[in-house]
C-alpha cells in the first residue's frame, strides 16, 4: 500500500461525519452543500469545512450554479488505499507461509 | 530456501487497452513434488493453508474458497478448475469482489526439492475493480481504526 498517497485519504475518511457526507455522496450522486447539510444534521459552516478536507484528499470534486455549490465523489481517489496487487500480495507470501508449515507436519 | 516475489506488467497482444497485471510468488521447499501436489489439491490440505473449499481437481469443476466475511464482503471467492497436470500444473479462475483473475501454480522438481511457482494474474486498471476492492480494504482499516480510537486493542 502507498502511504504516502493514502495518508490524506485516510486521515479524511477517519472522521465519522467526513466518511458519512462521502458515502452520501457515492450512494447518490451530486448534491448541492444545502442536501448535504440537511443530511449531515450539523452547521453549514462544518459541512463545508469537511468538504474541503475531502476535496483535498481528492475524494470529492465541487462545481458552482448561481448560489449553490454541488459536490460529488470522486471514488478514484480510493484506488491508492486498496492496491490489489500489494494486498494479494501480502495473503500469498502468508499462505506460502502456512503451506511450509502444513509441508512439515504432513506425513512424507 | 530461496523466496522470490516479482511483479510484472502485461498487455494483452489483442487490446492494448485491457493491460492486466500479474502478481508471480516463487518459492523453493525441501519437499518432494508429490507433496506438494498433495498441499495443493486435496481438498482438507488445502483448507490447512489456504481457505476453506470445495476444491476437486477436476477441469471444469466449479467451487469456492471462503474466508471469514468482513464488512462488504461476504468471503466468498468464486473459481473454476482451469487446468489439472497431475503433479506439475493447475490452475484455477479467482473471482472476488469484481476481480476476475486466474491463479496458475507450477511445480518443478529440484535437488533438494520442488520449486513452486504461483502466478496471479489479471489485475486490471479497471477503476470497478478498485473500487469494489476499495470498498473492502477502506472499511475493514476504518473499522479498526474506530476499535483502537475507542481504546480497544487488535
Amino acid at each position: 500500500m502507498e502511504q504516502t498517497n493514502a495518508n490524506p485519504v485516510f486521515r479524511a475518511l477517519a472522521d465519522p461525519t467526513r466518511r458519512s457526507l462521502f458515502e452520501q455522496l457515492t450512494r447518490h450522486g451530486e448534491q448541492t452543500v444545502h442536501a448535504l447539510t440537511t443530511y449531515a444534521g450539523v452547521s453549514q459552516p462544518a459541512v463545508s469545512k469537511h468538504l474541503t478536507v475531502l476535496k483535498r484528499a481528492n475524494l470529492v470534486r465541487h462545481r458552482r450554479s448561481g448560489r449553490e455549490t454541488h459536490y460529488r465523489a470522486q471514488p478514484n481517489a480510493l484506488a491508492p488505499m486498496v492496491d490489489w496487487l500489494s494486498q494479494y500480495g501480502a495473503f500469498w507470501r502468508d499462505r506460502f507461509d502456512q503451506l511450509e508449515s502444513l509441508l512439515e507436519r504432513m506425513e512424507p | 530456501m530461496t523466496n522470490v516475489s516479482a511483479l510484472s506488467e502485461q498487455t494483452a497482444p489483442n487490446d492494448p487497452i485491457a493491460a492486466t497485471r500479474t502478481l508471480v510468488l516463487e518459492r523453493h521447499f525441501p519437499h518432494p513434488q508429490e507433496k506438494l501436489w498433495r498441499a495443493l489439491t486435496e481438498s482438507t490440505l488445502l483448507a490447512q493453508w489456504l481457505l476453506n473449499n470445495d476444491f476437486e481437481p477436476t477441469p471444469g469443476r466449479k467451487f469456492q474458497f471462503r474466508a471469514d466475511p468482513v464488512p462488504n464482503w461476504n468471503g466468498l471467492i468464486d473459481c473454476e478448475v482451469q487446468l489439472v497436470d497431475p503433479i506439475t500444473r493447475l490452475a484455477y479462475t479467482w473471482g472476488s469482489l469484481g476481480l476476475e483473475s486466474v491463479v496458475n501454480w507450477t511445480l518443478t522438481p529440484t535437488d533438494g526439492g520442488t520449486h513452486v511457482r504461483m502466478e496471479h494474474s489479471g489485475f486490471s486498471a479497471d477503476q470497478e475493480h478498485a473500487y469494489k476492492g476499495a470498498n473492502y480494504g477502506w472499511q475493514r482499516f476504518l473499522n479498526n481504526l474506530e476499535y483502537l480510537l475507542k481504546g480497544g486493542n487488535k
